[in-house]
């Protein structure tokens, strides 16, 4: 396998990140990076503001402070706090998925491809109006689009209900499609919020070739959000954990595994334990705490 | 089970049950029925008890009611002994159901009556001129089926619930009045203009409502048709006031007008003079706008704006992830729906040859609303249907003649209109919540389009 180097040039770059809703700080100075072709995971307890994170990357926040640069490989930069909240997608090329999956129900399972495959087709049509008159370029670029949506399709096993209303799918299923949904747009970085909630343990198992053959297949770096432990520690090459809105660990799952941090922010210790682990890292953690 | 069913529920229950709805009946009918109040002689007020017509209604609510709880009971018992269907939601069949059937012939039979009936009129009556009332008839059902599927663009596929198109109509019969009468345009230069600015009117609307949803989308549409309607009455100057604009040219064939003298229609084509021609011509006019209101509608549905319409009504957040500009998104749904408003109404202008601000209030908007709602959000047959039910049912009041010999010489079908019409709204929103034609057909698909349950399909939210 040709994983990258750890010092390979890195997609998404976080700096400095902070968010705030009034009092209450939700990420506080994060940074980190995710490199290209890699799967990176961003863990850590409910609460821990991963979602907020997200939602800034992706554009349906603007972050208080911090900036948040996505390279893509011809080198051009882009400031994703910046971009209106579509831009993000159609500019930033950052594609996401939602911890509770936002399909459009009463569309067919192509037509959820075909509408993420927007931007290309509206060109296609001539902003409608060549679309109107029926040419036939039109008609080429339409043809390719479903093309493209059925080689999802079959990716993800569900070329047998293309025209079945996606609302119908069972749960892992539209789990699947939202990430192809997503996949449609063409990213360069994929952001899933907690893709493998809610999936039995074989969906789970067929998330993770998706996932992976989503990286090696394609120009698209992978951001997830997951509480699951054994797709993390599967398929991501870089974790980042999260406690409090603050960065805890980061590294890969081997050593986020054996970090007390994180062993500690997950299953909670004693007072005194705490206190050790601190003083032996260097940190006060008390003073997260958030006030008010 | 089905004996202790009814035993738990009992028929003295059901009996106190029907007798506490006929008293009820009761309640409501002695401040309403039981006196008949008439002019006496001298001027003061004379009561005419009618005990008896109480009496009567009291027993048929009694006996309705009873009879309801009856069958209903009969039902439960038959469901609660057949296993219930493991699915929640309806199946997806692929042969067509019943309401995909009736559509299909619902529309070929409108479609048939609808491109012959001036000549099927003109058979029934006799002569064309006999026939006016029922062509009449026509051209005020298809400029509702046009306002229907102007607004179904922007209510049924965009999700955007607008309480005010009727301020585009106006904007259309206005632009025509307005610049026929002052630059002396014909028609047919005026016909673009007006949805032209209608939909820039759109826009204009679009543009403050773009971040508001559900009851605060209607609310502000509401008010922007009211003030349309303030302007109109008020801006005497340009709009006339309330006496409105007169003598508005009438429609001409494409240039030859419809006129008894030499160079008029009848004279040019060798027929006899009949004012009918015109009326005719209207009829194939509005019949001819409202089919290209149809057709580009159901061809906008296949293009990726159309698409995005409907990913926006299902869901606005996951359409921004996809990179859809949901800005453009609903400034073309209100813009395009307004242009086919705009056009309707330069039609309504040039077919009245008067209008006022009577002619655009809040009742029109919320006539427009229903017969899109019922006939089913986003479906052009049911609205196309339920346009013809909701303009044309209480016409046919008119004719029920009938009645006057089951009800008594006063009788009046007409004065029930408002109560049939609500009677039918209740009856709907019972039966078929989601309109007439709830289904949705894919606009693309792999193999057959298969319809797709009105359970699954968002509503929108604004």
């Amino acid at each position: 396998m040709t994983r990258p180097s750890p010092d390979a040039e890195a997609v998404l770059t976080v700096d400095h990140l902070t968010m705030r809703f009034g009092g209450l700080v939700a990420v506080g100075d994060l940074s980190f990076k995710a490199r290209r072709g890699d799967i990176t995971a961003l863990i850590g307890p409910n609460g821990a503001g991963k979602t907020t994170v997200f939602n800034c990357i992706t554009g349906f926040y603007k972050p208080t402070e911090g900036k948040l640069t996505l390279a893509h490989a011809d080198g051009s930069k882009h400031l994703l706090e910046r971009l209106p909240n579509h831009a993000v997608n159609r500019i930033g090329r950052v594609a996401r998925t939602f911890q509770n999956i936002r399909l459009f129900q009463g569309m067919t399972v192509l037509e959820n491809l075909l509408v993420a495959q927007h931007a290309p087709l509206m060109r296609a049509s001539g902003m409608t109006v060549l679309g109107l008159l029926g040419l036939p370029v039109y008609r080429r670029a339409e043809a390719a689009a479903i093309e493209r949506a059925k080689d999802w399709l079959g990716r993800i096993d569900l070329i047998d209900r293309a025209d079945d209303p996606a609302g119908d799918l069972p749960y892992g299923a539209q789990r699947r499609l939202e990430i192809a949904r997503a996949m449609c747009t063409e990213p360069v970085l994929l952001c899933l919020d907690e893709p493998a909630a809610g999936l039995n343990p074989r969906e789970s198992g067929e998330l993770n070739a998706l996932l992976r053959h989503i990286r090696d297949a394609h120009d698209t770096s992978v951001l997830l959000i997951e509480h699951d432990m054994s797709v993390v520690m599967e398929i991501s090459d870089h974790v980042v954990v999260l406690d409090y809105g603050v960065k805890i660990a980061d590294g890969t799952p081997g050593e986020v595994r054996a970090d007390p941090r994180v062993i500690a922010a997950y299953l909670g210790v004693e007072d005194e334990e705490v206190e050790a682990v601190e003083a032996e890292v260097g940190l006060t953690v008390t003073h997260l705490e958030v006030e008010a | 089970m089905a004996a202790a069913t009814r035993g738990a529920v009992g028929l003295p229950g059901i009996l106190k049950d029907a007798a506490f709805y006929a008293l009820g009946t009761f309640a409501l009918c002695v401040p309403v029925v039981a006196f008949r109040t008439d002019a006496g002689p001298t001027g003061g007020l004379e009561l005419t008890p009618r005990w008896g017509l109480v009496l009567a209604l009291c027993a048929a609510i009694f006996l309705a009611r009873l009879a309801q709880r009856l069958i209903l009971m009969r039902r439960d018992a038959r469901r609660a002994l057949t296993p219930a269907r493991s699915q929640a939601t309806e199946a997806v069949g692929a042969t067509p159901n019943a309401g995909q059937r009736v559509s299909m012939l619902a529309l070929w039979l409108f479609i048939g009556i609808a491109l012959t009936l001036p000549v099927v009129a003109a058979l029934a009556s006799g002569s064309l001129g006999e026939g006016r009332y029922w062509i009449d008839l026509g051209i005020l059902i298809l400029t509702y089926v046009m306002l229907g599927w102007g607004l179904n663009i922007v209510v049924g596929l965009a999700g955007l619930l607008d309480l005010g198109y009727v301020a585009f109509y106006a904007v259309g019969a206005y632009s025509y009045a307005l610049l026929s009468t002052t630059f002396g345009l014909s028609f047919w230069v005026c016909l673009p203009l007006a949805g032209l600015f209608a939909a820039l009117w759109g826009m204009l609307l679009g543009f403050p409502v773009l971040r508001l949803r559900g009851d605060y989308l209607a609310i502000v549409t509401l008010a922007f048709g009211e003030i349309i309607r303030l302007v109109l009455i008020n801006w005497v100057d340009v709009t006339g006031g309330g006496a409105g604009i007169s003598s508005i040219p009438r429609a001409t064939f494409f240039g030859i007008p419809f006129t008894a003298g030499e160079d008029g229609f009848a004279a040019r084509f060798g027929l006899t003079f009949d004012s009918m021609h015109r009326v005719v011509f209207l009829y194939y006019l509005i019949l001819a706008l409202a089919l290209i209101t149809n057709v580009v509608t159901l061809r906008l549905r296949r293009l990726p704006i159309g698409r995005a319409w409907e990913a926006l009504r299902e869901d606005e957040i996951a359409c921004r992830s996809l990179g859809i500009n949901t800005t453009t998104t609903k400034l073309t749904a209100f813009a395009l729906g307004a242009a086919f408003g705009g056009f309707a109404g330069s039609f309504f202008a040039v077919r009245q040859g008067f209008i006022s601000p009577e002619s655009f209030n809040f009742l029109e908007s919320a006539i427009i609303l229903a017969i899109v709602v019922l006939g089913g959000m986003g479906s052009q047959v049911g609205v196309a249907i339920a346009a013809v039910a909701m303009v044309g049912g209480p016409e046919m009041l008119r004719n029920l003649g009938f009645l006057k010999a089951v009800f008594g010489q006063g009788f009046d079908p007409n004065e029930y209109r408002l109560l049939l019409f609500g009677l039918a709204m209740v009856a709907m929103m019972v039966w078929r919540p989601r309109g007439l034609i709830s289904e949705r057909t894919p606009s693309v698909a792999l193999g057959e389009r298969r319809a797709i349950s009105g359970a699954h399909v968002s509503e929108g939210h604004g």
